[in-house]
Protein backbone atom coordinates (compact mmCIF):
# COMPACT_ATOMS: atom_id res chain seq x y z
CA UNK A 1 0.00 0.00 0.00
CA UNK A 2 3.12 2.24 0.93
CA UNK A 3 4.25 1.90 -2.78
CA UNK A 4 1.44 2.44 -4.48
CA UNK A 5 0.52 5.71 -2.23
CA UNK A 6 4.04 7.25 -3.43
CA UNK A 7 3.33 6.29 -7.13
CA UNK A 8 -0.16 7.68 -6.75
CA UNK A 9 1.58 10.57 -5.28
CA UNK A 10 3.70 10.81 -7.28
CA UNK A 11 1.88 11.00 -10.36
CA UNK A 12 -0.74 14.07 -9.05
CA UNK A 13 2.41 16.00 -8.33
CA UNK A 14 3.07 15.64 -11.97
CA UNK A 15 -0.54 16.10 -13.02
CA UNK A 16 -2.28 18.82 -10.68
CA UNK A 17 0.30 21.90 -10.00
CA UNK A 18 -2.47 22.84 -7.14
CA UNK A 19 -1.13 18.99 -4.99
CA UNK A 20 1.19 19.60 -2.65
CA UNK A 21 3.58 17.05 -0.40
CA UNK A 22 5.37 17.84 2.99
CA UNK A 23 7.29 15.16 4.64
CA UNK A 24 8.60 14.76 8.01
CA UNK A 25 11.69 12.61 7.09
CA UNK A 26 9.66 9.08 6.82
CA UNK A 27 9.48 7.81 3.42
CA UNK A 28 11.78 10.43 1.58
CA UNK A 29 13.47 7.74 -0.68
CA UNK A 30 9.48 6.73 -2.13
CA UNK A 31 9.42 10.61 -3.41
CA UNK A 32 13.24 11.07 -4.51
CA UNK A 33 11.82 12.11 -7.97
CA UNK A 34 8.70 14.02 -7.08
CA UNK A 35 10.66 16.14 -4.50
CA UNK A 36 13.36 16.71 -7.35
CA UNK A 37 11.07 18.05 -9.67
CA UNK A 38 8.43 20.37 -7.76
CA UNK A 39 11.02 21.31 -5.05
CA UNK A 40 8.56 24.86 -4.46
CA UNK A 41 5.47 22.04 -3.44
CA UNK A 42 7.38 19.12 -2.93
CA UNK A 43 9.41 19.07 0.37
CA UNK A 44 10.85 16.76 3.49
CA UNK A 45 11.09 19.29 6.63
CA UNK A 46 12.85 17.14 8.42
CA UNK A 47 11.84 15.25 12.23
CA UNK A 48 9.26 17.75 13.24
CA UNK A 49 5.57 16.51 12.29
CA UNK A 50 3.78 19.70 13.86
CA UNK A 51 5.49 22.07 11.34
CA UNK A 52 4.77 19.41 8.55
CA UNK A 53 0.98 19.58 8.87
CA UNK A 54 1.29 23.32 10.00
CA UNK A 55 3.34 23.92 6.57
CA UNK A 56 0.83 21.36 4.92
CA UNK A 57 -2.15 24.02 6.31
CA UNK A 58 -0.08 27.04 4.85
CA UNK A 59 -0.01 25.50 1.63
CA UNK A 60 -4.25 24.67 1.80
CA UNK A 61 -4.57 28.46 2.68
CA UNK A 62 -3.51 29.26 -0.38
CA UNK A 63 -5.27 26.60 -2.44
CA UNK A 64 -3.24 23.76 -2.60
CA UNK A 65 -4.26 20.73 -2.22
CA UNK A 66 -1.44 19.10 0.15
CA UNK A 67 -0.78 15.51 1.17
CA UNK A 68 1.27 14.79 4.61
CA UNK A 69 2.54 11.64 5.66
CA UNK A 70 4.29 9.64 8.44
CA UNK A 71 3.94 6.26 10.21
CA UNK A 72 0.55 6.52 11.68
CA UNK A 73 1.27 7.67 15.26
CA UNK A 74 3.43 10.48 14.02
CA UNK A 75 1.06 11.53 11.67
CA UNK A 76 -2.03 11.23 14.27
CA UNK A 77 -0.78 11.48 17.21
CA UNK A 78 2.11 13.94 17.49
CA UNK A 79 0.33 16.56 15.51
CA UNK A 80 -2.97 15.91 16.89
CA UNK A 81 -3.47 19.58 17.59
CA UNK A 82 -2.16 20.87 14.24
CA UNK A 83 -4.70 18.42 12.28
CA UNK A 84 -7.75 19.43 14.89
CA UNK A 85 -7.25 23.51 14.39
CA UNK A 86 -5.12 24.34 11.36
CA UNK A 87 -7.03 22.01 9.40
CA UNK A 88 -10.52 20.99 11.11
CA UNK A 89 -11.40 24.22 12.63
CA UNK A 90 -9.67 26.56 9.97
CA UNK A 91 -11.99 24.49 7.40
CA UNK A 92 -9.47 23.46 5.30
CA UNK A 93 -8.90 20.46 2.69
CA UNK A 94 -5.52 18.01 2.77
CA UNK A 95 -4.79 14.22 3.02
CA UNK A 96 -3.05 13.14 5.91
CA UNK A 97 -1.52 9.31 4.91
CA UNK A 98 -0.52 7.22 8.12
CA UNK A 99 1.53 3.74 7.72
CA UNK A 100 1.72 1.45 10.09
CA UNK A 101 -1.61 1.33 12.29
CA UNK A 102 -2.08 -0.65 15.02
CA UNK A 103 1.11 -2.58 15.92
CA UNK A 104 1.84 -2.97 12.27
CA UNK A 105 5.29 -1.70 13.23
CA UNK A 106 5.15 -4.26 16.10
CA UNK A 107 8.59 -5.23 16.56
CA UNK A 108 9.24 -1.91 17.41
CA UNK A 109 7.14 -1.79 20.37
CA UNK A 110 4.12 0.49 22.17
CA UNK A 111 6.03 3.93 20.65
CA UNK A 112 5.42 2.81 17.04
CA UNK A 113 1.98 1.60 17.87
CA UNK A 114 -1.19 3.54 16.80
CA UNK A 115 -4.46 1.56 17.62
CA UNK A 116 -6.28 5.05 18.87
CA UNK A 117 -5.51 6.81 15.38
CA UNK A 118 -8.94 6.00 14.12
CA UNK A 119 -10.88 7.01 16.69
CA UNK A 120 -8.61 10.12 17.21
CA UNK A 121 -9.32 11.45 13.73
CA UNK A 122 -12.96 10.87 13.94
CA UNK A 123 -13.11 12.52 17.25
CA UNK A 124 -11.85 15.68 14.59
CA UNK A 125 -15.48 17.01 13.11
CA UNK A 126 -15.47 16.89 9.47
CA UNK A 127 -12.13 14.89 9.38
CA UNK A 128 -13.43 11.82 6.74
CA UNK A 129 -11.35 9.08 7.11
CA UNK A 130 -10.41 5.77 4.68
CA UNK A 131 -9.19 2.99 5.56
CA UNK A 132 -8.19 0.59 2.16
CA UNK A 133 -7.76 -3.06 2.77
CA UNK A 134 -5.83 -3.59 -0.37
CA UNK A 135 -2.82 -1.97 -2.37
CA UNK A 136 -5.78 -2.22 -5.65
CA UNK A 137 -8.14 0.20 -3.44
CA UNK A 138 -5.42 2.87 -2.47
CA UNK A 139 -5.40 5.02 -5.96
CA UNK A 140 -8.97 5.11 -6.46
CA UNK A 141 -9.42 6.12 -3.04
CA UNK A 142 -7.16 9.03 -2.87
CA UNK A 143 -7.81 10.25 -6.52
CA UNK A 144 -11.72 10.20 -5.34
CA UNK A 145 -10.55 12.54 -2.07
CA UNK A 146 -7.28 14.42 -2.60
CA UNK A 147 -8.78 17.51 -4.19
CA UNK A 148 -12.24 17.66 -2.46
CA UNK A 149 -11.62 20.39 0.17
CA UNK A 150 -12.27 18.46 3.34
CA UNK A 151 -9.45 16.90 5.63
CA UNK A 152 -9.08 13.24 4.98
CA UNK A 153 -7.26 10.85 7.12
CA UNK A 154 -6.05 7.77 5.36
CA UNK A 155 -4.36 4.34 6.89
CA UNK A 156 -2.17 2.34 5.01
CA UNK A 157 -1.65 -1.09 6.55
CA UNK A 158 1.42 -3.52 6.11
CA UNK A 159 -1.67 -6.81 6.66
CA UNK A 160 -3.77 -6.98 3.29
CA UNK A 161 -6.87 -8.93 2.11
CA UNK A 162 -6.44 -11.35 -0.84
CA UNK A 163 -8.31 -9.32 -3.26
CA UNK A 164 -8.88 -5.70 -3.62
CA UNK A 165 -12.43 -4.22 -4.13
CA UNK A 166 -14.58 -1.85 -6.04
CA UNK A 167 -14.67 0.90 -3.11
CA UNK A 168 -15.82 4.34 -3.13
CA UNK A 169 -15.90 7.27 -0.13
CA UNK A 170 -19.10 6.59 1.93
CA UNK A 171 -19.92 3.46 0.71
CA UNK A 172 -19.80 -0.07 2.31
CA UNK A 173 -19.59 -3.24 0.40
CA UNK A 174 -22.16 -6.41 0.74
CA UNK A 175 -19.54 -9.33 0.31
CA UNK A 176 -21.20 -12.52 1.30
CA UNK A 177 -25.06 -11.89 2.15
CA UNK A 178 -26.84 -14.29 4.90
CA UNK A 179 -29.91 -14.47 6.98
CA UNK A 180 -28.16 -14.50 10.66
CA UNK A 181 -26.12 -11.74 12.21
CA UNK A 182 -23.96 -8.39 9.79
CA UNK A 183 -20.26 -8.52 10.50
CA UNK A 184 -18.50 -5.60 9.14
CA UNK A 185 -14.99 -6.13 8.25
CA UNK A 186 -12.97 -2.75 8.09
CA UNK A 187 -9.82 -2.87 5.97
CA UNK A 188 -7.33 -5.47 5.76
CA UNK A 189 -9.76 -7.73 8.28
CA UNK A 190 -11.88 -8.19 5.48
CA UNK A 191 -10.11 -12.06 4.31
CA UNK A 192 -9.51 -13.08 7.74
CA UNK A 193 -13.32 -12.05 8.28
CA UNK A 194 -14.44 -14.35 5.87
CA UNK A 195 -12.12 -16.97 6.95
CA UNK A 196 -13.55 -17.07 10.54
CA UNK A 197 -16.89 -16.73 9.06
CA UNK A 198 -17.11 -20.19 7.10
CA UNK A 199 -20.09 -22.00 7.18
CA UNK A 200 -21.97 -19.74 9.30
CA UNK A 201 -24.77 -17.99 8.53
CA UNK A 202 -24.11 -14.35 8.40
CA UNK A 203 -23.71 -12.05 5.81
CA UNK A 204 -20.57 -10.36 5.66
CA UNK A 205 -20.12 -6.35 4.75
CA UNK A 206 -16.64 -4.51 3.52
CA UNK A 207 -16.31 -1.05 5.08
CA UNK A 208 -13.00 0.96 3.58
CA UNK A 209 -15.20 4.67 4.70
CA UNK A 210 -15.13 5.46 8.38
CA UNK A 211 -16.41 8.68 7.94
CA UNK A 212 -18.50 8.92 5.67
CA UNK A 213 -19.63 6.23 7.23
CA UNK A 214 -22.50 3.76 5.12
CA UNK A 215 -25.60 3.72 7.55
CA UNK A 216 -28.24 2.83 5.08
CA UNK A 217 -26.18 -0.37 4.01
CA UNK A 218 -25.73 -1.53 7.07
CA UNK A 219 -29.21 -0.66 8.01
CA UNK A 220 -31.11 -2.69 4.94
CA UNK A 221 -28.62 -5.55 5.61
CA UNK A 222 -29.08 -5.94 9.32
CA UNK A 223 -32.89 -5.87 9.15
CA UNK A 224 -35.38 -5.56 11.95
CA UNK A 225 -33.61 -7.34 14.91
CA UNK A 226 -30.06 -6.57 14.24
CA UNK A 227 -27.13 -8.07 15.39
CA UNK A 228 -23.76 -6.54 14.15
CA UNK A 229 -20.44 -7.63 14.92
CA UNK A 230 -17.55 -5.18 13.67
CA UNK A 231 -13.80 -6.66 13.27
CA UNK A 232 -12.06 -4.05 14.01
CA UNK A 233 -7.85 -3.35 12.71
CA UNK A 234 -8.15 -0.22 15.52
CA UNK A 235 -8.83 -0.69 19.36
CA UNK A 236 -12.48 -2.18 19.79
CA UNK A 237 -15.83 -0.20 19.88
CA UNK A 238 -14.28 2.48 17.24
CA UNK A 239 -17.13 1.94 15.14
CA UNK A 240 -19.17 1.25 17.52
CA UNK A 241 -21.17 4.77 17.43
CA UNK A 242 -21.39 4.55 13.63
CA UNK A 243 -23.12 1.25 14.04
CA UNK A 244 -25.51 2.47 16.92
CA UNK A 245 -26.32 5.08 14.81
CA UNK A 246 -27.43 2.76 11.90
CA UNK A 247 -29.41 0.63 13.73
CA UNK A 248 -29.89 1.57 17.47
CA UNK A 249 -33.24 2.37 16.70
CA UNK A 250 -34.21 -0.77 16.46
CA UNK A 251 -33.32 -3.53 19.57
CA UNK A 252 -29.93 -4.39 18.20
CA UNK A 253 -26.81 -6.19 19.72
CA UNK A 254 -23.76 -4.68 19.16
CA UNK A 255 -20.13 -6.18 19.50
CA UNK A 256 -16.97 -5.02 18.74
CA UNK A 257 -13.71 -7.29 18.29
CA UNK A 258 -11.22 -5.12 17.64
CA UNK A 259 -7.36 -4.33 19.22
CA UNK A 260 -7.64 -4.34 22.93
CA UNK A 261 -7.47 -1.13 24.97
CA UNK A 262 -4.37 -1.61 26.43
CA UNK A 263 -0.71 -1.29 25.34
CA UNK A 264 1.13 -3.92 24.77
CA UNK A 265 4.27 -4.76 25.90
CA UNK A 266 5.24 -7.67 23.78
CA UNK A 267 7.21 -7.94 20.06
CA UNK A 268 6.61 -9.88 16.95
CA UNK A 269 5.15 -9.42 13.84
CA UNK A 270 2.05 -8.31 13.13
CA UNK A 271 0.58 -12.06 12.54
CA UNK A 272 2.42 -12.76 15.69
CA UNK A 273 0.91 -9.76 17.21
CA UNK A 274 -2.83 -10.91 15.74
CA UNK A 275 -2.38 -14.53 17.31
CA UNK A 276 -1.74 -13.42 20.60
CA UNK A 277 -4.95 -10.79 20.78
CA UNK A 278 -7.32 -13.32 18.98
CA UNK A 279 -7.70 -11.21 15.67
CA UNK A 280 -6.33 -13.67 13.70
CA UNK A 281 -9.20 -15.87 11.88
CA UNK A 282 -9.37 -18.57 14.22
CA UNK A 283 -9.51 -15.70 17.43
CA UNK A 284 -12.16 -13.79 15.30
CA UNK A 285 -13.87 -17.18 14.61
CA UNK A 286 -13.85 -18.32 18.19
CA UNK A 287 -15.11 -14.74 19.50
CA UNK A 288 -18.12 -14.55 17.09
CA UNK A 289 -19.02 -17.80 17.84
CA UNK A 290 -18.74 -16.85 21.51
CA UNK A 291 -21.17 -13.60 21.21
CA UNK A 292 -23.90 -15.86 19.12
CA UNK A 293 -23.36 -18.25 21.48
CA UNK A 294 -22.79 -20.95 18.72
CA UNK B 1 -13.92 65.76 6.70
CA UNK B 2 -13.28 63.80 9.88
CA UNK B 3 -9.70 63.81 9.78
CA UNK B 4 -9.46 60.82 12.19
CA UNK B 5 -10.84 58.26 9.86
CA UNK B 6 -8.69 55.49 9.37
CA UNK B 7 -5.65 57.03 11.49
CA UNK B 8 -3.96 55.83 14.38
CA UNK B 9 -6.14 58.11 16.49
CA UNK B 10 -9.57 56.39 15.35
CA UNK B 11 -7.89 52.90 15.73
CA UNK B 12 -7.15 53.56 19.67
CA UNK B 13 -10.74 54.69 20.23
CA UNK B 14 -11.87 51.58 18.44
CA UNK B 15 -10.22 49.30 21.15
CA UNK B 16 -12.18 51.41 23.71
CA UNK B 17 -15.04 50.33 22.32
CA UNK B 18 -13.99 46.96 22.39
CA UNK B 19 -14.43 45.87 26.27
CA UNK B 20 -14.88 42.24 28.25
CA UNK B 21 -11.37 41.04 27.80
CA UNK B 22 -9.72 42.92 30.36
CA UNK B 23 -6.85 40.16 31.00
CA UNK B 24 -5.62 41.06 27.59
CA UNK B 25 -5.35 44.47 27.16
CA UNK B 26 -1.08 44.58 26.88
CA UNK B 27 -1.62 42.08 24.79
CA UNK B 28 -3.51 43.94 22.88
CA UNK B 29 -1.82 47.32 23.47
CA UNK B 30 1.53 46.00 23.04
CA UNK B 31 0.73 45.46 19.15
CA UNK B 32 -1.06 47.81 18.49
CA UNK B 33 2.46 50.59 16.90
CA UNK B 34 3.65 47.48 14.91
CA UNK B 35 0.23 46.79 13.25
CA UNK B 36 -0.46 50.70 12.82
CA UNK B 37 2.58 50.49 10.68
CA UNK B 38 2.59 47.12 9.43
CA UNK B 39 -1.11 48.20 8.01
CA UNK B 40 -0.38 51.77 7.06
CA UNK B 41 3.02 51.95 5.65
CA UNK B 42 4.11 48.12 4.74
CA UNK B 43 1.33 45.96 3.70
CA UNK B 44 -0.19 45.60 0.37
CA UNK B 45 -3.74 44.91 1.15
CA UNK B 46 -6.99 45.57 -0.10
CA UNK B 47 -10.05 46.20 2.41
CA UNK B 48 -12.14 45.70 -0.65
CA UNK B 49 -10.51 42.32 -1.98
CA UNK B 50 -9.47 40.64 1.18
CA UNK B 51 -8.84 37.74 -0.56
CA UNK B 52 -7.43 39.06 -3.56
CA UNK B 53 -4.21 37.02 -4.53
CA UNK B 54 -1.84 39.43 -4.81
CA UNK B 55 -2.07 40.84 -1.16
CA UNK B 56 0.32 39.99 1.02
CA UNK B 57 -0.45 38.27 3.98
CA UNK B 58 -0.36 38.96 7.96
CA UNK B 59 -1.17 36.20 10.50
CA UNK B 60 -1.89 37.02 13.72
CA UNK B 61 0.05 33.91 15.69
CA UNK B 62 -0.67 35.18 19.26
CA UNK B 63 -4.51 34.41 18.68
CA UNK B 64 -5.44 36.44 21.80
CA UNK B 65 -5.57 40.22 22.51
CA UNK B 66 -6.56 40.10 19.18
CA UNK B 67 -8.49 44.07 19.56
CA UNK B 68 -5.77 45.66 17.80
CA UNK B 69 -6.12 43.95 15.14
CA UNK B 70 -9.69 44.01 14.78
CA UNK B 71 -10.04 48.06 15.28
CA UNK B 72 -7.42 48.45 12.54
CA UNK B 73 -9.26 45.98 10.30
CA UNK B 74 -12.01 48.27 10.97
CA UNK B 75 -10.20 51.65 10.85
CA UNK B 76 -9.06 50.46 7.01
CA UNK B 77 -12.45 49.40 5.92
CA UNK B 78 -12.60 45.69 6.25
CA UNK B 79 -15.55 45.26 8.18
CA UNK B 80 -17.86 47.76 9.77
CA UNK B 81 -16.79 49.47 12.79
CA UNK B 82 -19.78 48.51 14.89
CA UNK B 83 -18.60 44.75 15.05
CA UNK B 84 -16.33 46.21 17.76
CA UNK B 85 -19.61 46.78 19.82
CA UNK B 86 -20.50 43.03 19.75
CA UNK B 87 -16.75 41.99 20.88
CA UNK B 88 -17.35 38.66 22.29
CA UNK B 89 -20.59 38.63 22.41
CA UNK B 90 -23.12 36.28 21.23
CA UNK B 91 -24.47 36.67 18.02
CA UNK B 92 -20.71 38.78 17.42
CA UNK B 93 -18.23 38.26 14.74
CA UNK B 94 -15.23 39.27 16.64
CA UNK B 95 -14.18 36.99 19.49
CA UNK B 96 -11.14 36.80 21.75
CA UNK B 97 -9.53 34.84 19.23
CA UNK B 98 -9.80 35.69 15.95
CA UNK B 99 -11.88 33.36 13.62
CA UNK B 100 -11.20 33.21 9.97
CA UNK B 101 -14.29 32.02 8.84
CA UNK B 102 -15.78 34.75 10.43
CA UNK B 103 -13.44 37.89 9.95
CA UNK B 104 -12.40 39.63 6.41
CA UNK B 105 -8.79 40.59 6.48
CA UNK B 106 -8.03 37.67 9.02
CA UNK B 107 -5.41 34.82 7.80
CA UNK B 108 -5.88 32.36 10.59
CA UNK B 109 -7.77 31.39 13.27
CA UNK B 110 -5.19 31.52 16.03
CA UNK B 111 -5.50 30.87 19.85
CA UNK B 112 -3.10 27.80 20.64
CA UNK B 113 0.07 28.85 20.87
CA UNK B 114 2.94 28.20 18.43
CA UNK B 115 0.74 27.49 14.89
CA UNK B 116 1.54 30.55 13.20
CA UNK B 117 4.52 30.69 12.34
CA UNK B 118 4.69 26.99 10.71
CA UNK B 119 1.37 27.83 8.86
CA UNK B 120 3.29 31.44 7.81
CA UNK B 121 6.32 28.88 6.29
CA UNK B 122 3.81 27.17 4.33
CA UNK B 123 2.10 29.99 2.71
CA UNK B 124 5.05 31.32 1.88
CA UNK B 125 6.36 28.35 0.16
CA UNK B 126 2.85 28.37 -1.63
CA UNK B 127 3.00 31.63 -2.93
CA UNK B 128 6.68 31.25 -4.23
CA UNK B 129 5.07 27.98 -5.78
CA UNK B 130 2.56 29.97 -7.07
CA UNK B 131 5.03 32.33 -8.28
CA UNK B 132 3.72 35.29 -6.49
CA UNK B 133 7.71 37.03 -5.93
CA UNK B 134 6.57 40.38 -5.09
CA UNK B 135 3.92 39.31 -2.16
CA UNK B 136 4.98 38.54 1.53
CA UNK B 137 3.83 36.91 4.65
CA UNK B 138 4.59 37.98 7.91
CA UNK B 139 3.28 36.52 11.14
CA UNK B 140 3.29 38.07 14.84
CA UNK B 141 4.01 36.07 17.28
CA UNK B 142 4.51 37.22 21.31
CA UNK B 143 7.85 36.64 23.12
CA UNK B 144 6.24 34.22 25.35
CA UNK B 145 4.45 32.62 22.34
CA UNK B 146 8.42 31.47 21.26
CA UNK B 147 8.36 29.05 24.67
CA UNK B 148 6.09 26.39 22.09
CA UNK B 149 8.63 24.35 20.34
CA UNK B 150 6.60 23.99 17.01
CA UNK B 151 8.28 27.67 16.14
CA UNK B 152 11.99 26.46 16.76
CA UNK B 153 11.01 24.27 14.54
CA UNK B 154 9.73 26.06 12.22
CA UNK B 155 12.62 28.51 12.94
CA UNK B 156 15.19 26.13 12.01
CA UNK B 157 13.41 25.09 8.58
CA UNK B 158 12.84 29.00 7.15
CA UNK B 159 16.49 29.83 6.75
CA UNK B 160 16.63 26.42 5.04
CA UNK B 161 14.14 26.96 2.40
CA UNK B 162 15.83 30.22 1.80
CA UNK B 163 12.20 32.03 2.51
CA UNK B 164 13.22 35.79 1.57
CA UNK B 165 9.27 36.30 1.78
CA UNK B 166 8.95 35.77 5.06
CA UNK B 167 8.99 37.47 8.16
CA UNK B 168 8.36 37.00 11.82
CA UNK B 169 7.51 39.80 14.22
CA UNK B 170 7.57 39.43 17.42
CA UNK B 171 6.81 41.92 20.19
CA UNK B 172 8.74 41.33 23.19
CA UNK B 173 6.85 42.63 26.06
CA UNK B 174 8.78 40.85 28.52
CA UNK B 175 5.76 38.27 29.27
CA UNK B 176 8.25 35.14 29.36
CA UNK B 177 8.89 33.65 32.17
CA UNK B 178 12.14 32.31 30.68
CA UNK B 179 14.58 35.05 29.08
CA UNK B 180 14.14 34.92 25.34
CA UNK B 181 17.28 37.36 24.66
CA UNK B 182 19.63 38.39 22.82
CA UNK B 183 17.37 37.70 19.99
CA UNK B 184 20.43 38.08 17.46
CA UNK B 185 22.19 35.40 18.98
CA UNK B 186 19.56 32.85 19.48
CA UNK B 187 17.46 33.24 16.46
CA UNK B 188 20.22 35.00 13.93
CA UNK B 189 22.17 31.69 14.81
CA UNK B 190 19.09 29.84 13.04
CA UNK B 191 20.09 31.93 9.45
CA UNK B 192 17.44 35.02 10.55
CA UNK B 193 18.44 38.38 9.86
CA UNK B 194 17.58 39.76 13.16
CA UNK B 195 16.36 43.21 13.88
CA UNK B 196 15.61 44.51 17.39
CA UNK B 197 13.83 47.94 17.52
CA UNK B 198 11.64 50.17 19.98
CA UNK B 199 8.06 48.94 19.43
CA UNK B 200 6.97 52.21 19.67
CA UNK B 201 9.03 53.29 17.36
CA UNK B 202 6.86 54.37 13.81
CA UNK B 203 10.33 55.04 11.67
CA UNK B 204 12.51 52.38 12.83
CA UNK B 205 9.70 49.39 12.53
CA UNK B 206 9.12 50.60 9.09
CA UNK B 207 12.34 50.31 8.27
CA UNK B 208 13.37 46.81 9.92
CA UNK B 209 9.78 45.68 8.07
CA UNK B 210 10.47 46.52 4.96
CA UNK B 211 13.70 44.37 4.97
CA UNK B 212 13.62 42.01 2.66
CA UNK B 213 16.63 39.95 1.56
CA UNK B 214 16.40 37.61 -1.63
CA UNK B 215 17.06 34.21 0.14
CA UNK B 216 16.96 34.60 3.73
CA UNK B 217 13.68 35.56 6.10
CA UNK B 218 13.77 38.36 8.79
CA UNK B 219 12.80 38.55 12.28
CA UNK B 220 11.75 41.62 13.62
CA UNK B 221 12.12 42.13 17.20
CA UNK B 222 9.97 45.42 18.38
CA UNK B 223 10.49 45.95 21.80
CA UNK B 224 8.22 47.12 24.76
CA UNK B 225 9.74 47.24 27.99
CA UNK B 226 8.00 46.10 30.81
CA UNK B 227 5.27 48.54 32.06
CA UNK B 228 5.28 50.54 28.74
CA UNK B 229 2.87 48.84 26.74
Amino acid sequence: MRSQFGATVTSLLDEDPRTALVLAEISETLFEGALARHPNRALNVGIMEQTMVGVAAGFAMEGFHPFAHSISPFMAERPYEQLKLDFGYQGLGGTFVGVGGSYDYGAEGGTHHSPADVSLMLAIPGMEVLIPGHTGEVDGLLRATYANGRPTYVRLSVAANAEPMEVAPGRMEIVRPGTGATVLAIGPMLSRTLAACEGLDVSVLYVTSARPFDRSTLASVAGDAPTVITVEPCYEGTFTSEVVGAVGHRPSRVHSIGVPRVFIHSYGTPAELDSELELDAAGIRRRIETFLGA
Amino acid sequence: MDTTVGSLEEVRSLIARATGDEKHDESSYSTIDALWVLYDRVLHVDPAHPTSEDRDRFILSKGHGPVSLYALLAAKGFFPRDWLDAFMDHGGRLGSHPDRQHVPGVEASTGSLGHGLPMAVGAAMALRAKGLVDQRVVVLCGDAELNEGSNWEAILLAPQLELGNLSLLVIDNHSSSLAMAPWEARVGSFGWDVHVVDGHDHDALERALRTRLDARPVAVVADIPEGEW
